[in-house]
């Protein structure tokens, strides 16, 4: 630490009466009132995005969505169709088209109602469980911005790297499948821009339903691994086996299934698609229909949000 | 032990209302059944280094918190800067229970995130290094920091937006002499520059040596708020003479009540020098026969430690401390009803 010249010995803080006035405060210095400042909403996000982008575990979860979606929706497939075997119960040739440029969409988003889905939760439960476990958010709160500030910043950073990695899954999936065309001398015909716009729109839909609901996790249970655990087991098996065990046997079970995320998320994926698409990923399926998912998706955004603001808000930070 | 002060060592000019940069009126705060801050009332006045000490779980850092606006009290009230707690965050830097930093960022990093949330200037971040000396190890990741680097990191984050109220919860935590040494050297700078410092910390003699007032709090209760030179002034007398329970009638008929105990065969009477005499004579002429009168000096740690009744005095009686016991007979001002 820098040091000065200590002044006065030991038990002789400097009296009042002779310090100097300083730029900032002082004896000297009228007394001004004091008033909440802190950045502009845009400086926080800023730096919310230099956290995201600088922490290895974002890479590792955004990467891992759409490099798995390319994978399960055009590699797997692809192998498939070489070896003239058929896939998922579909002949070489239905295949073939399954991966073609104008099913960009379907394949695109196909993964984000199950594991697409888990990795952004997991995420947003990382973004927001961490700020308890390394105590930065009572670091955070101390620079002044308010509480609803800080959660903004953080939803909008996020929301900037969803839609960055939503782009990133079409943009994969738009190069293997115009490869795949080129290379099987197949028609190339490409989504309309209002259909690609509506399912980048649903994809970001989607992700950020995921997203905040990580978020509302960890800023709930303020740490990591609970909201994760829970999370995943909500993602990946509560809703399955509502859907495929529970809804089947039992009529309430059936109608509630329209209200769960998972379901909607699946059934908004559908509608994007268009009619005929084949809808072979686990987690798709036209059990609402396009609006209504679309509907309560963002239903669910703005109550996982909500939710997240009264915690925030409402909580001591301890 | 160093030597203690007389008291009023410390000119302090009379306050005024704008003077009061922190104003904790009743402050209670419970947890469930618990009570962490019980009915707490303190000021700090501008331009002043105020320590802030207790024991552990005394309830100090509930309510630097409470101050920040990161816990809500149950009742009372807290004013920072003329504005409730929370709501005056421009003007005030906190470093409160230990630093918390994002660890996969550099020192640099960590503190550009905070000035951003903070409106501050981009180039304060290089300033605030330099003051806690640690431009050279700015570009390393937080997670590989030793403790005392990160202390200073957290100082640093403190002093961001060169705010009028410093409030600093244990900075010395894990700082080695040199760097204790260091801290003490910045809150003096930080007073000599006008800045008004809260201090929270263990070091008692540290915050003797820096401090200007003191409030100490136990069990979530304000047990005194004084000046250090006046606390540090409040000697203790020790009277050995027979019979005793004269020799203690006598002092406490000089004296008063509150200012006088029988402790361990001697009676013992906060009572400076200039009582010494007059007491010596009195006893004189009663026929009580004075075998000893000494003075001792306190040290704040000494006072601390009676004053709490803290765990260490009674893990064993330190040979330059006070007895331990709690005395509580130290002036108190606005102490808990």
């Amino acid at each position: 630490m820098s040091t000065t010249t200590e002044t006065g010995g030991p038990g002789s803080g400097t009296p009042e009466t002779e310090r100097p006035a300083s730029a900032t405060a002082g004896p000297g210095r009228p007394a001004e009132p004091a008033h909440r400042t802190a950045g502009s909403l845009g400086a926080m996000i800023t730096a919310e995005l230099t956290k995201l982008l600088r922490r290895p575990a974002t890479w590792v979860l955004l990467g891992l969505w759409p490099a798995l979606q390319l994978v399960f929706s055009t590699v797997i497939p692809y192998v498939s169709y070489q070896r003239g075997a058929s896939f998922e119960g579909l002949p070489p040739e239905a295949v073939l088209a399954s991966m073609l440029p104008d099913q960009l969409v379907l394949n695109s988003l196909s993964g984000l109602p199950l594991f697409g889905g888990a990795l952004l939760l997991t995420l947003g439960a990382l973004l927001a469980g961490s700020e308890y476990g390394w105590g930065t958010l009572k670091t955070l709160l101390g620079q002044g911005p308010r509480r609803l500030q800080v959660l903004a910043a953080q939803l909008l950073a996020l929301l900037v790297v969803l839609a960055a990695t939503v782009v990133v899954s079409f943009a994969l999936t738009a190069l293997a499948s115009g490869a795949i065309a080129a290379g099987e001398s197949a028609a190339a015909d490409w989504p309309t821009v209002g259909r690609l716009l509506r399912g980048l729109g649903g994809g970001l839909l989607i992700a950020a339903t995921w997203g905040a609901l990580g978020l509302l996790l960890g800023h709930a249970l303020r740490s990591t691994a609970l909201p994760i655990a829970l999370g995943l087991v909500w993602v990946l098996a509560v809703e399955n086996l509502i859907v495929n065990v529970a809804a089947p046997l039992l009529g309430a079970f059936d109608t509630a299934q329209a209200a769960l995320p998972g379901v909607n998320a699946g059934s908004l994926v559908a509608a994007l698609a268009g009619p005929g698409a084949t809808l072979r990923t686990p987690g798709v399926a036209a059990i609402v229909d396009g609006a209504q998912a679309a509907g309560v998706l963002a239903g669910f955004l703005v109550l996982f949000t909500a939710l997240t603001a009264l915690l925030l808000t409402r909580r001591d930070v301890v | 032990m160093p030597p203690a002060q007389a008291v009023g060592a410390r000119p302090l000019v009379e306050p005024r209302p704008d003077d009061e940069v922190v104003v904790i009126a009743g402050l209670t705060k419970r947890y469930g059944s618990r009570t962490v801050v019980d009915d707490l009332s303190l000021t700090v006045r501008r331009g002043e280094v105020y320590g802030f000490l207790g024991p552990n779980g005394a309830g100090k850092t509930t309510t630097l918190r409470a101050l920040l606006g990161l816990v809500r009290p149950t009742s009372g009230t807290a004013s920072v800067l003329g504005r409730p707690a929370g709501a005056a965050s421009s003007g005030v830097g906190a470093l409160i229970e230990g630093p918390g930093f994002y660890p996969y960022l550099s020192g640099r990093e960590n503190l550009r995130v905070l000035a951003r949330y903070a409106g501050a200037p981009a180039g304060r971040v290089d300033t605030v290094l330099e003051t806690v000396d640690l431009t050279d190890r700015a570009r390393d990741r937080y997670s590989t920091y030793s403790l005392g680097m990160k202390q200073r990191l957290g100082v640093a984050s403190a002093l961001l937006k060169d705010p009028e109220l410093v409030v600093l919860d244990e900075p010395t935590n894990g700082l080695d002499p040199a760097g204790i040494s260091d801290m003490r050297a910045l809150l003096r700078r930080l007073s000599a520059d006008g800045h008004t410092v809260l201090l929270s910390s263990h070091l008692l003699g540290e915050v003797e040596q820096v401090c200007d007032r003191v409030a100490v709090i136990s069990s979530g209760r304000l047990v005194v708020e004084s000046s250090v030179g006046e606390l540090l002034g409040l000697h203790r007398l020790v009277i050995e003479a027979e019979p005793l329970g004269e020799a203690a009638a006598i002092t406490t008929r000089l004296l008063g009540p509150e200012r006088v105990s029988v402790v361990g065969g001697a009676v013992h009477a906060q009572a400076g020098p200039e009582d010494a005499a007059r007491i010596n004579r009195a006893l004189v002429l009663a026929d009580v026969e004075v075998s000893g009168l000494r003075q001792e000096a306190q040290t704040l740690e000494a006072v601390f430690l009676q004053m709490t009744g803290s765990e260490l005095a009674a893990a064993g009686p330190d040979p330059d401390g006070p007895p331990a016991q709690r005395t509580g007979r130290l002036p108190r001002r606005g102490a808990a009803r």
